[in-house]
C-alpha cells in the first residue's frame, strides 16, 4: 500500500510499473525464503516460539505474490487478454512464475488452524509444495534476468542452503516425532 | 587537479566553462537549462496565443539558440522530462540498474577524449572531441528512443550526422560495415569489473545505415553538453533501432568488410539481433514488442502501440526492401 501511494505521487521514478513489479516480486521471494527458514532456525536456536510466525510469513509471501501478479495483470498488461495469454504460454519465465504463484493458492487457502487440523497428515504433505514454489520463484528470477545474474544467484544459494538443512534434518525429526 | 578542487562547488560547470576554449562551448550552454526551458514554454504559450506570424522578434530570438540549428528531422512530440532522461539509464558500464549510471558516472572524466577511426578508409586517424565540436555544426534532433525492454522516451539530442564524420576519413569500397567500441577502463567504469557483458561494449551498423541522415553522433541533450550517464562525451543515436544499438562513450570506429560482433548479440543471439530494428511483429522472447510505455506517462496510462522502425519507416524502409525482417531481426 505504501508502495502504491508512492507510485501514484511519482516517487517510484520514471517507470513505476516496472518498479512495482520488481519490488513486489523481490518481497514475494524474500518472504517465501524467510518462511522456509523458520523451521531450520527453530531447530538451530531451539526456540519454538518462532514457529508461530511461520504462517504469518507464508501469508505475507502469498500477499506479495498476489500483488505482484495483479500488478502484472492490471498495470503491466492493462488487462489485454490476448497479450496476457500469449505471455503465459509463450514466455517461460512468466509460465514458471505463474506456476509458483498457483502453487501458493491452496497453501494460503488451507493455512487456517482449523483447516490444518482437519487435513492432518495431508496438510503436511500439501504444504511441502512451498519448497517447489520457492524453487520455481528462483528459476523465474533466473529466466527473466538479462545479464547480471548476481541477485538470482544469491537467492538460489539461500534456497540451496535451506534445502540442505531440510534434508539433513529429516531422519532426526522422524525420531523425535 | 582543477576539477578536484572545484568538486564541491555547485557552479563548477559554469567555472569550467570559463576556462574552456570558446569553441568547446555548446551554444546552448550559455543559457542555463532552466532558463532555456522556461523560454521554450513561454514560446509555446506565445505561439498558441498569437500564431507564429505575429511573434515578437525578441521571443523568436530567444527560442533560436545561436548556432544550434533545429532539424527538420525532429519529431513534433513532447520531449520526455529532463529528470527522467538523465536518471533512467541503461549504461551497464556504470551499474546494472536504471538509477546507477546517474549516481556512479558523476566523477567520470571525459576530457581529454579522442576517437580513433581505422580500417577501410583512405585517411585513418584520430580526432579529439573538441575538434568534433568545432568541425561539425551541432544541431538539435528530437527523436523517439525505443528500448528493447518495451519502454520509450522522446529526447532532444544535440549532435551531428555520423556520415559527416565518416566522409572526412574517406571510406573505401571495402567499407561495408562500421564497428563501434566503448571505452574500456574498469578503473573509471566500475560496471566493467564484473563480466556481465564481454567488455568493451561493441556495436555495429551496415554502412548504408551508418550513412543514413537520421543516424547521428550525439554530443548533448536538452541543449546542454551530454551528461555522463547518457554516454558522454560522444554516443551514437540510431532512432529506428532498439536503444542498445546506440552505443555510448565511443573511443573507436572501425570500417570493415564483414559484419562486426556486437555485445548483446554475443550474449544471446536469439534475443538481440544484429539489426535490432524496432518491429512490433517480432517478439523478443522476454517482452512483447507490440506495445510500449512512454516514460513519464505514469502508472495508469494506456500502453502505446509500437510502430515498424519506431515510426521512421518512410525514411528508412528502403534500406531493408527485399530483406526478410523475421530472419534478419
Ligand atoms: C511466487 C511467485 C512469484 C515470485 C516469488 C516472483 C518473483 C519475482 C522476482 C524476484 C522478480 C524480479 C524482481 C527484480 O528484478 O528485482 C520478478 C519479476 C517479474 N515477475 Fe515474478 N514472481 C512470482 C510470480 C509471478 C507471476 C505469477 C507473474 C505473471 C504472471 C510474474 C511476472 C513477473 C514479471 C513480468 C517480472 C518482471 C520482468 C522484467 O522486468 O523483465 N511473476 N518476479
Amino acid at each position: 500500500m505504501v508502495l502504491f501511494g508512492r507510485a501514484v505521487t511519482g516517487d517510484l521514478g520514471a517507470n513505476p510499473v516496472e518498479e512495482l513489479t520488481h519490488r513486489s516480486g523481490d518481497w514475494a521471494l524474500r518472504f517465501l525464503l524467510l518462511t522456509l527458514a523458520v523451521t531450520p532456525a527453530r531447530n538451530l536456536l531451539r526456540w519454538s516460539l518462532l514457529l508461530r510466525y511461520r504462517r504469518m510469513l507464508g501469508l505475507f509471501a502469498f500477499a506479495y505474490a498476489l500483488t505482484h501478479f495483479l500488478i502484472w495483470l492490471i498495470l503491466g498488461q492493462s488487462l489485454m487478454w490476448p497479450e496476457i495469454f500469449r505471455d503465459l504460454i509463450g514466455r517461460p519465465y512468466v509460465a514458471v512464475g505463474m506456476l509458483a504463484f498457483v502453487l501458493l493458492i491452496p497453501l494460503a487457502a488451507t493455512s487456517a488452524a482449523a483447516m490444518r487440523r482437519r487435513l492432518g497428515a495431508t496438510w503436511k504433505q500439501l504444504h511441502r509444495l512451498v519448497y517447489l514454489s520457492a524453487a520455481l520463484g528462483v528459476v523465474h528470477f533466473f529466466w527473466l534476468t538479462k545479464a547480471d545474474w548476481s541477485e538470482p544467484a544469491a537467492y538460489a544459494m539461500v534456497l540451496a542452503v535451506l534445502l540442505v538443512l531440510r534434508v539433513r534434518r529429516q531422519p532426526a525429526r522422524r525420531e523425535t516425532e | 587537479m582543477l576539477t578536484g578542487s572545484l568538486r564541491h562547488c555547485h557552479c563548477r560547470r559554469e567555472i569550467c566553462m570559463l576556462i574552456r576554449r570558446p569553441s568547446d562551448i555548446l551554444p546552448s550552454e550559455i543559457t542555463r537549462r532552466e532558463v532555456w526551458q522556461r523560454r521554450r514554454t513561454l514560446l509555446r504559450a506565445a505561439l498558441a496565443a498569437t500564431g507564429a506570424a505575429v511573434l515578437p522578434a525578441a521571443v523568436r530570438a530567444a527560442e533560436k539558440l545561436p548556432e544550434l540549428r533545429k532539424s527538420p528531422l525532429s519529431t513534433e512530440e513532447e520531449p520526455t522530462d529532463y529528470e527522467h532522461v538523465v536518471n533512467y539509464n541503461n549504461f551497464y558500464e556504470f551499474g546494472y540498474k536504471k538509477p546507477d549510471p546517474a549516481e556512479r558516472a558523476k566523477e567520470f572524466r571525459t576530457r581529454p577524449w579522442s576517437v580513433r577511426i581505422t580500417g577501410a578508409c583512405e585517411a585513418p586517424g584520430e580526432i579529439g572531441v573538441e575538434d568534433l565540436l568545432r568541425l561539425f555544426p551541432q544541431e538539435e534532433r528530437i527523436y523517439r528512443l525505443r528500448c528493447v525492454e518495451a519502454w520509450a522516451m522522446v529526447i532532444p539530442w544535440v549532435g551531428f550526422p555520423l556520415s559527416s564524420l565518416l566522409q572526412r576519413f574517406r571510406p573505401t569500397s571495402e567499407a561495408k560495415y562500421v564497428a563501434f567500441e566503448t571505452l574500456y577502463d574498469p578503473e573509471r567504469m566500475p560496471g566493467q569489473r564484473t563480466k556481465v557483458l564481454d567488455w568493451p561494449y561493441r556495436e555495429g551498423l551496415r554502412i548504408d545505415e551508418a550513412l543514413h541522415p537520421l543516424t547521428i553522433l550525439a554530443t548533448g541533450l536538452y541543449g546542454e553538453i551530454l551528461p555522463n550517464q547518457n554516454g558522454a562525451p560522444l554516443r551514437l543515436v540510431v532512432p529506428w533501432k532498439y536503444g542498445f544499438k546506440s552505443i555510448k562513450s565511443i573511443v573507436a570506429i572501425h570500417l570493415q568488410q564483414h559484419q562486426p560482433p556486437t555485445s548483446w548479440n554475443a550474449l544471446s543471439a536469439d534475443e538481440y539481433g544484429f539489426f535490432a530494428n524496432v518491429n512490433p511483429e517480432i517478439d523478443h522472447p522476454r517482452w512483447s514488442q507490440k506495445y510500449h510505455r512512454n516514460i513519464g506517462d505514469g502508472l495508469f496510462a494506456a500502453k502505446r502501440e509500437t510502430r515498424l522502425f519506431n515510426g521512421y519507416a518512410t525514411q528508412v524502409g528502403d534500406l531493408y526492401s527485399g530483406m526478410d525482417l523475421k530472419k534478419f531481426f
